[in-house]
């Protein structure tokens, strides 16, 4: 995430300005509030124009608590990296372990 | 015989036998010819029905059975053929070229195969082919991670043989069909076969083992045959069986811990291969006409996003000679196109709307919701955002973008690049209009409708959050960086375990022979001394006795009977 040096006479691209990571990172978070915030609005919209092709479609009931799928999606991959983190100390050997 | 009569996939094994012969452009243009031709022969002449019959020993043979399933696997294997002979086309290298078409053409003869025996004979000539594909990176590496590849698939034809015996003696039905379950011996033995090749838990490390070893066309080839004819032979064999919903499950969830602190970018599509298997395999054990579907539309979609992908990591290793994170980055700059299929490729197989993922994945996670199995959707939910964090964003972010590894190639190879851009194209393609795709599903009318308010918001509410998850893991630098390492899977088992038990039985073996003996010795000179005491040169049995001493004892018998005669 740092600037790179480019090397000689490679004109800077656009992404090697942090600013302009930091504007994407920002972007992120408004993207997801978005598809948060007005998602949630869209699904209520929805609701009320029940076709048949999902009428017909069964739901789980924890489905449809607000907000459930982007926080799922968030604490699901938080706790991936963070689980996998840990199993690094169990499971990670030198490159050449098996010797071939 | 007219050419509509020829057994699909016999094309490939035919037209592999000319490929030496050929001198170099005429080669280049009959690898790219014969898929192309097979896949016109199977979509406008050959019929639905049984084809070719043939009698051995007295067993009727159906080597050609087409119907929806196998026409539509057929397709798809073509189609996969095709893109991979061209993406290899600058290849040159007969091996290679002669074993890719074998073994595609074995696994296209597989899934038109009517009977248990044609099934068992391309299932190992799918396993002998491909090895080559492995070994051809001609490295001491891959020849042992072919060799162990080997053993595996050979293993599983032999099991797969194995429960064929015993079911045609069992049952007298020779028909490659549905069994009904997993029920007695020849069942479990069928079904355990099909699991090896199917990467199911804890019999899947040849898969990372090998696709991570094989040349950078090669791993294009494997990944699509081997592990999706294994899924055909699951939903043609065991519909509904609902131990495959666990172990699909299991298979979703476990790979991706991996494929997030694994380094070599191949082995984590490797993983995500496997994952992606989970997601079919639990479509399979729903077992409804709608789940089948479903698996099978997953399987056609996933050989397109899985083939770019490989194709975009194998163009990476191609030009950069290495496909690990850690020496990776930046190579958006020298190779654009190469990273914007990638990127197509990634968001295929995180299911993001308007591409092919979407529409094929959320007919099994519909299914798991109507079939009312609330864990198993969730840990697919799970899944499906897991995927998008190590295929989706961590394959092209840590190739293509994080920091600058200062390496400068060329772009990929035009053939390269075309392969990628049709499969690219596709993957959008179906995904925009899903029908096409939907009408070639086995179980006719497909009503399913991806595209709902509901569901695209859900579905990008769940994958952009990831996003952000990823991002917010990066920014604060607690993301697990890429390490040059090995990390340990269910393969230490065979390759350290195994032989470290097997060394250390031989030891006590060893020793337990070495002592046997001692103790053996012991006992074999103590009675060689004793016999020797006593019939030894001085021993006392050996001692001779004159003739006069035996007449004295019985004139002393005598005379004691007579003494005791007068008492």
């Amino acid at each position: 995430m740092t600037m790179q040096a480019p090397p000689g006479g490679e004109l800077p691209r656009w992404l090697d300005d942090f600013e302009n990571v930091r504007k994407i990172y920002r972007g992120l978070w408004i993207v997801c509030l978005v598809a948060l915030f007005g998602g949630q609005g869209l699904l209520v919209w929805a609701q009320h124009r029940v076709t048949d092709a999902h009428a017909a479609h069964h739901s789980f009931g924890f489905e449809h608590w607000p907000g459930f799928y982007a926080l799922f999606g968030f604490i699901a991959c938080v706790a991936l990296v963070l689980a996998a983190k840990e199993l690094r100390k169990l499971i990670m050997r030198s490159e050449d372990y098996y010797g071939d | 015989m007219g050419i509509e009569q020829l057994p699909p996939g016999w094309s490939l094994i035919f037209g592999a036998a000319l490929v030496p012969l050929l001198p170099g452009r005429l080669k280049q243009l009959w690898m790219l010819f014969v898929p192309a031709a097979g896949l016109a022969q199977l979509v406008f002449l050959v019929p639905d029905g049984t084809g070719m019959v043939a009698s051995i020993f007295g067993y009727d043979l159906t080597i050609v059975r087409v119907d929806p399933l196998a026409r539509l696997w057929g397709t798809i294997f073509y189609i996969a053929a095709f893109l991979a002979a061209l993406y290899s086309l600058q290849l040159d290298d007969d091996v290679q070229q002669v074993s890719a078409l074998l073994y595609a053409g074995s696994a296209i003869g597989a899934v038109f195969a009517g009977d248990w025996i044609s099934l068992f004979v391309y299932w190992e000539l799918t396993a002998i082919t491909s090895v080559f594909l492995v070994w051809a990176s001609r490295t001491e590496a891959s020849y042992r991670s072919g060799v162990r590849y080997l053993i595996v698939q050979v293993g599983s034809g032999v099991l797969l043989l194995a429960g064929v015996v015993l079911h045609v003696h069992d049952t007298g039905s020779l028909e490659f069909d549905d069994l009904g379950g997993v029920k007695n011996l020849s069942t479990v033995l069928i079904f355990l076969a099909m699991g090896i090749k199917a990467a199911f838990p804890l019999l899947h490390n040849w898969l990372q083992d090998a696709y991570s070893e094989a040349t950078v066309t090669g791993t294009v080839w494997l990944s699509t045959f081997t592990t999706k004819l294994a899924i055909y032979a699951l939903a043609r064999s065991f519909p509904g069986e609902s131990l495959l919903i666990p172990i699909g499950v299991t298979m979703t969830a476990f790979p991706i811990f991996f494929a997030v602190i694994e380094n070599d970018l191949r082995r984590v599509l490797a993983y995500s291969l496997n994952n992606q298997l989970g997601f079919m395999v639990v479509g399979i054990g729903i077992g409804t006409a709608a789940s089948i579907n479903g698996a099978a539309c997953h399987a056609f979609a996933h050989i397109l996003y899985k083939s770019l992908l490989f194709m975009s990591m194998g163009a990476v290793l191609f030009r950069t000679g290495t496909c690990k994170g850690s020496e990776l980055g930046g190579l958006y700059k020298s190779m654009p196109w190469t990273c914007a299929f990638c990127i197509v490729g990634a968001a295929s197989i995180s299911a993001f709307p308007l591409t092919s993922g979407f529409i094929s994945k959320s007919i099994i996670l519909a299914e798991a919701s109507n079939a009312g199995l609330a864990l198993t959707f969730l840990v697919l939910l799970f899944a499906s955002a897991g995927v998008f964090h190590h295929s989706g964003i961590k394959i092209p972010y840590f190739a293509f973008f994080a920091h600058d590894s200062k390496i400068r190639v060329q772009e990929a190879p035009l053939n390269m690049l075309i392969a990628m851009g049709i499969a690219a194209a596709l993957c959008i393609g179906i995904g925009v209009f899903p029908g096409a795709l939907y009408a070639l599903l086995p179980n006719q009318p497909e009503h399913f409708v991806p595209y709902t308010v509901p569901h695209v918001v859900t579905q990008l509410q769940l994958l952009l959050w990831s996003a952000l998850a990823f991002g917010v893991l990066n920014w604060y630098r607690i993301y697990p960086p890429e390490l040059r390492s090995t990390n340990l899977d269910f393969d230490w088992v065979y390759r350290v375990w195994g032989p470290a038990v097997a060394g250390a039985c031989g030891r006590v073996i060893h020793g337990l022979q070495a002592a046997a003996l001692t103790a053996a010795r012991v006992r074999i000179v103590g009675t060689i001394e004793r016999v020797h005491r006593y019939h030894g040169p001085h021993g006392a049995l050996a001692r001779t006795s004159p003739t006069g001493s035996m007449a004295l004892w019985v004139a002393i018998l005598l005379s004691a009977v007579l003494v005791l005669y007068f008492i």
